[in-house]
């Protein structure tokens, strides 16, 4: 029988080690993109001041990507060491992309990330500018792959399950790149990274400016900021994930959670702004509904209707019963019965193989299962409501504050009155964790919301481990708490450390604390 | 397709060796140049030179060991799924291991107290000790037989302990690790710094190579003796992939059988031992360039090696070796192992021509001087 306290504690390492690598993931990819607009202007007027703050911020994103670099050998490790029959099952089709990911992306982002660290007395100025470049296309490819093989755990194309070796294999690899859902994950993710390391600069730009230290250094680097950050927030909010959300079955299963729509509605469904989902009784106290915007933000029309809870059901019941037969079949096959009929018919059913595999959480044999264990298999395939409803809004809510930031932040710098609205630089200090905020909640949404698969009816989740013991989680997990705790604290104190030194940490003797005995002048940084 | 399925198997086992030895060649080296470190630097001055021979680059070299594991994932997935979950603590230590390296690296001279970078350059000893010595463990009990058995879903489950793996033999082949990386950082370190760190890194590597010399012919000596495993029977090589439809038996001395078979393989570990003494000499004689590229041979040597004795097995099971992980059954389809190929031949070329671009960039000799003038520019 499945052991649920192991599959839930592979489930939270996993959860842990991929949630806290992705707290430095975004500002790599943001921060890359922000040092080549830097480093152009430097290149192109040849001021100093924007080298200083290309290496300035080099330096921060320096001591945020070596913890990037750490906390991402897990993610490749991990699948092997405890998802390894997921492993075994869709290496075929989801390795291939990591692989390309470390030729194609990993190689040029590392190889030149020491380059620029490195190579500034060692290259000319268009050298460099051109290794920041290949740093930053280097590091948006090594999302684009990975989420390519993330877009096909939500949406599994291309690919066919293959009795004789007991996997997925890939049918077509241009519909694995292709997949609408990659490609909208994609865009989504890399932008939300853009608004992380955007808001990131002008935070801390904002409070130099605050400090009236550096002041033109800091409104340098806040112009950058807003500007990209403006562009990058209104990516992220128009082109949303959910507009992936109507391709794929359990794509729409995730539309439905996060709506808690419990019955399918009429279109154009209404988006309830606030309430309280009862995954029991399946309704919403206290709902606060705004009419028609669901149905746009979901299918960007108003005449195709968002699918609901009630007619998930119906549907998933009938693949269930269909997959138990699929997996007779496929017993039978593998048993040496291969008899080109019993091949067909399997071939016929095979579809939906994965929502027989449900079962198995039941009753080994799946063919033998009762009316309960369908009907609770059938319950099985949605993820909880609630925590859907509530990541979905703090993510948005989160979304929609750092709209407004970036809008003011925008307006007033280009009135040149920036320094004057001090209420906005504050607030842009105490948004610097609203992206990762809403880039945690969003990672939920995305992969607790594809529950109970590990690949979207395909494979479940609780089939998809290693054959481990909970002590060897236990032990492991532990090991992971206490080493990431460590990173933490030295990346969280090094960086806080940094950002209090500001640019005077180049040593260059022309920032704020090495100008202390002499007439503070923020001016000569500019000029010199 | 370019080739066809029997043709694209054999080309993975090379391209898999081939991405081992890139690992070996250059984070190996960077490994090596860690645990060299507190040895070789006896300032902090001296210490930072030894790291910004590889500074610029250890990150980029990291991602052969990176890739290897992704290659591996498309390649042999069930290898990939198998090993990691059966190493499962050997992996989680490696990993945890490994965390120390970046953080090492870019952390280290960002604070100028003593310390703060002892402590570092014990982090990076670990980081990199540590992975060396679990390579070469987890290469040896490869010869030994893993124990794991695979079911008719195709699950694999690992019936050893992490210290099984700590075996006689298995430490030995972690000692051929290790020192035949640090007598190849040794020829590095005597090529790209000065006076006495220079010195000092021919001394060492020399060293390390001798005991590396020893430690390879004992390996070998025992190899020889113990039981190998061989394929009594197997499903056409061109047929899908099937790691339980084989027969295989074991018997003593059948590691060496690929030599008697192929007689040519014999260059490998000749290639080991000649180069070895090679870069012996050639650093003795105060020609660390041609040490380094005789010990990047040497590696070449001993990869291919533990490569052609094992063939075609990647990971045999002392469980039930009918179910021994070979490189003809644990792959992946025949598109798959054809779209990573063609991938594989257009990237490799251009990672080495870029890689190649920053390491002339980089060229020099790091010295104290140099490195004591330039405390902001360099780690």
């Amino acid at each position: 029988m499945i052991d649920e306290t192991f599959v839930d504690l592979s489930r939270l390492q996993f959860a842990i080690t991929a949630l806290f690598h992705f707290l430095f993931v975004p500002l790599t990819l943001g921060m890359t993109w922000i040092l080549v607009i830097m480093e152009s202007v430097f290149v192109m007027t040849g001021r100093e001041i924007y080298r200083d703050m290309t290496k300035f911020w080099g330096k921060l994103f320096g001591i945020n990507f070596a913890v990037g670099v750490a906390t991402g050998l897990t993610m490749e490790f991990e699948f092997g060491t405890n998802w390894s029959y997921y492993s075994h099952y869709v290496g075929d089709v989801f390795g291939a992309p990591l692989a390309i990911e470390g030729l194609m992306a990993f190689f040029l982002e590392s190889t030149f990330v020491g380059m620029f660290f490195l190579g500034w007395d060692r290259l000319t100025r268009r050298q460099h500018l051109g290794v920041t470049f290949l740093m930053a296309v280097g590091t948006n490819l090594s999302a684009l792959w990975i989420l390519i093989a993330n877009g096909w755990m939500q949406n599994p194309v291309g690919a066919e399950f293959n009795y004789q070796t007991m996997r997925m294999e890939m049918t077509s690899f241009a519909e694995l790149v292709f997949n609408p859902v990659a490609q909208v994950k994609f865009i989504h993710t890399v932008s939300a990274g853009y608004v992380a390391a955007s808001m990131f600069v002008l935070g801390i730009s904002s409070y130099y400016i605050l400090k009236g230290r550096d002041v033109s250094f800091a409104k340098r680097s806040f112009s950058v900021a807003c500007g990209f950050g403006l562009a990058s927030i209104l990516c992220v909010i128009l082109l949303g994930d959910e507009s992936g959300y109507e391709v794929g079955e359990v794509q729409k299963v995730k539309l439905a959670a996060i709506e808690a729509e419990w019955e399918t509605e009429e279109a154009p469904a209404a988006f309830t702004l606030f309430g309280f989902p009862d995954s029991e009784e399946q309704v919403t106290y206290a709902a606060v509904k705004i009419p028609y915007a669901m149905g746009i933000i979901a299918t960007r029309s108003l005449d195709e209707e968002v699918i609901g809870i009630d007619d998930l059901e119906v549907k998933h019941e009938k693949r269930i019963r269909n997959g138990m037969l699929a997996y007779e079949y496929l017993e039978k096959l593998r048993n040496g019965q291969d008899t080109p009929e019993n091949v067909a018919t399997f071939d016929t059913l095979k579809a939906d193989l994965g929502y027989g595999l449900l079962l198995k959480r039941y009753t080994p044999t799946v063919v033998d299962a009762t009316d309960a264990q369908i009907q609770q298999a059938v319950k099985d395939s949605f993820p909880k409501v609630g925590p859907m409803f509530w990541s979905f809004r703090i993510m948005v809510g989160c979304g929609m504050i750092m709209l407004v930031v970036f809008v003011l932040s925008f307006y007033y710098n280009a009135h040149r009155v920036i320094e004057q609205k001090r209420w906005l630089l504050w607030a842009a200090v105490f948004s610097i964790p609203l992206p990762w905020i809403a880039i945690e909640f969003g990672w939920v949404v995305a992969e607790y919301g594809r529950q109970p698969w590990a690949i979207s009816e395909i494979l479940p989740t609780f089939l998809a481990t290693s054959s481990l013991t909970t002590n060897d989680l236990l032990i492991s997990i532990a090991g992971f708490i206490v080493f990431y705790t460590g990173l933490a604290i030295v990346e969280g104190w090094l960086m806080l450390r940094f950002v209090k030194q500001g640019p005077s940490s180049l040593h260059t003797n022309k920032y704020h604390f090495e100008q202390i005995n002499q007439q503070p002048n923020d001016e000569q940084g500019a000029n010199a | 397709m370019i080739f066809d399925y029997e043709t694209l198997k054999l080309l993975w086992w090379l391209f898999i060796g081939i991405l081992l030895i890139g690992f070996a060649v250059t984070d190996g080296m960077d490994m090596g140049v860690a645990m060299l470190l507190r040895l070789v630097g006896k300032t902090d001055s001296e210490r930072r030179t030894v790291i910004n021979t590889i500074g610029a680059h250890w990150d980029g070299n990291q991602v052969w060991f990176i890739t290897a594991g992704g290659a591996l994932f498309a390649a042999w997935p069930m290898v990939y799924a198998a090993a990691f979950s059966g190493f499962y603590f050997a992996m989680i230590l490696v990993l945890f291991a490994l965390f120390f390296r970046p953080l090492a690296f870019d952390y280290r001279s960002k604070i100028d107290t003593y310390r703060w970078r002892n402590n570092w350059d014990w982090a990076l000893f670990c980081g990199s000790a540590i992975p060396a010595l679990v390579f070469g463990v987890a290469f040896g009990n490869l010869f030994l037989g893993v124990p794991f058995n695979i079911d008719n879903l195709l699950r694999a489950s690992y019936q050893g302990s992490f210290f099984g793996l700590l075996n006689p033999f298995g430490i030995l082949a972690g000692l051929v690790s290790i020192t035949m990386l640090m007598g190849h950082a040794g020829m590095w370190l005597q090529l790209r710094t000065d006076s006495d760190v220079a010195t000092r890194s021919g001394q060492y590597g020399r060293y390390a190579l001798l005991a590396f010399i020893a430690l390879f012919a004992a390996a070998g000596v025992w190899v020889a003796n113990m039981n190998g495993y061989q394929i009594v029977s197997m499903p056409d090589t061109q047929s899908y992939a099937n790691p339980i439809g084989k027969v295989v038996t074991t018997a003593p001395g059948a590691w060496l059988n690929n030599y008697s078979a192929v007689p040519l393989t014999i260059v490998f570990p000749i290639l080991a031992f000649a180069m070895a003494v090679l870069a012996l000499l050639f650093s003795k004689m105060g020609k660390p360039a041609l040490g380094l590229a005789s010990s990047s041979l040497m590696l070449v040597g001993v990869i291919m090696t533990a490569g052609a004795s094992l063939f075609p097995f990647v990971m045999p099971s002392s469980t039930n070796p009918d179910v021994s992980l070979t490189m003809w059954d644990a792959v992946s389809s025949h598109m798959t192992l054809n779209v990573m190929f063609v991938a594989a031949i257009i990237f490799v070329p251009l990672i080495l021509g870029y890689t190649t671009w920053c390491y002339v960039k980089m060229w020099r000799k790091v010295t104290v001087d140099e490195i004591e003038n330039n405390t902001h520019g360099s780690y």
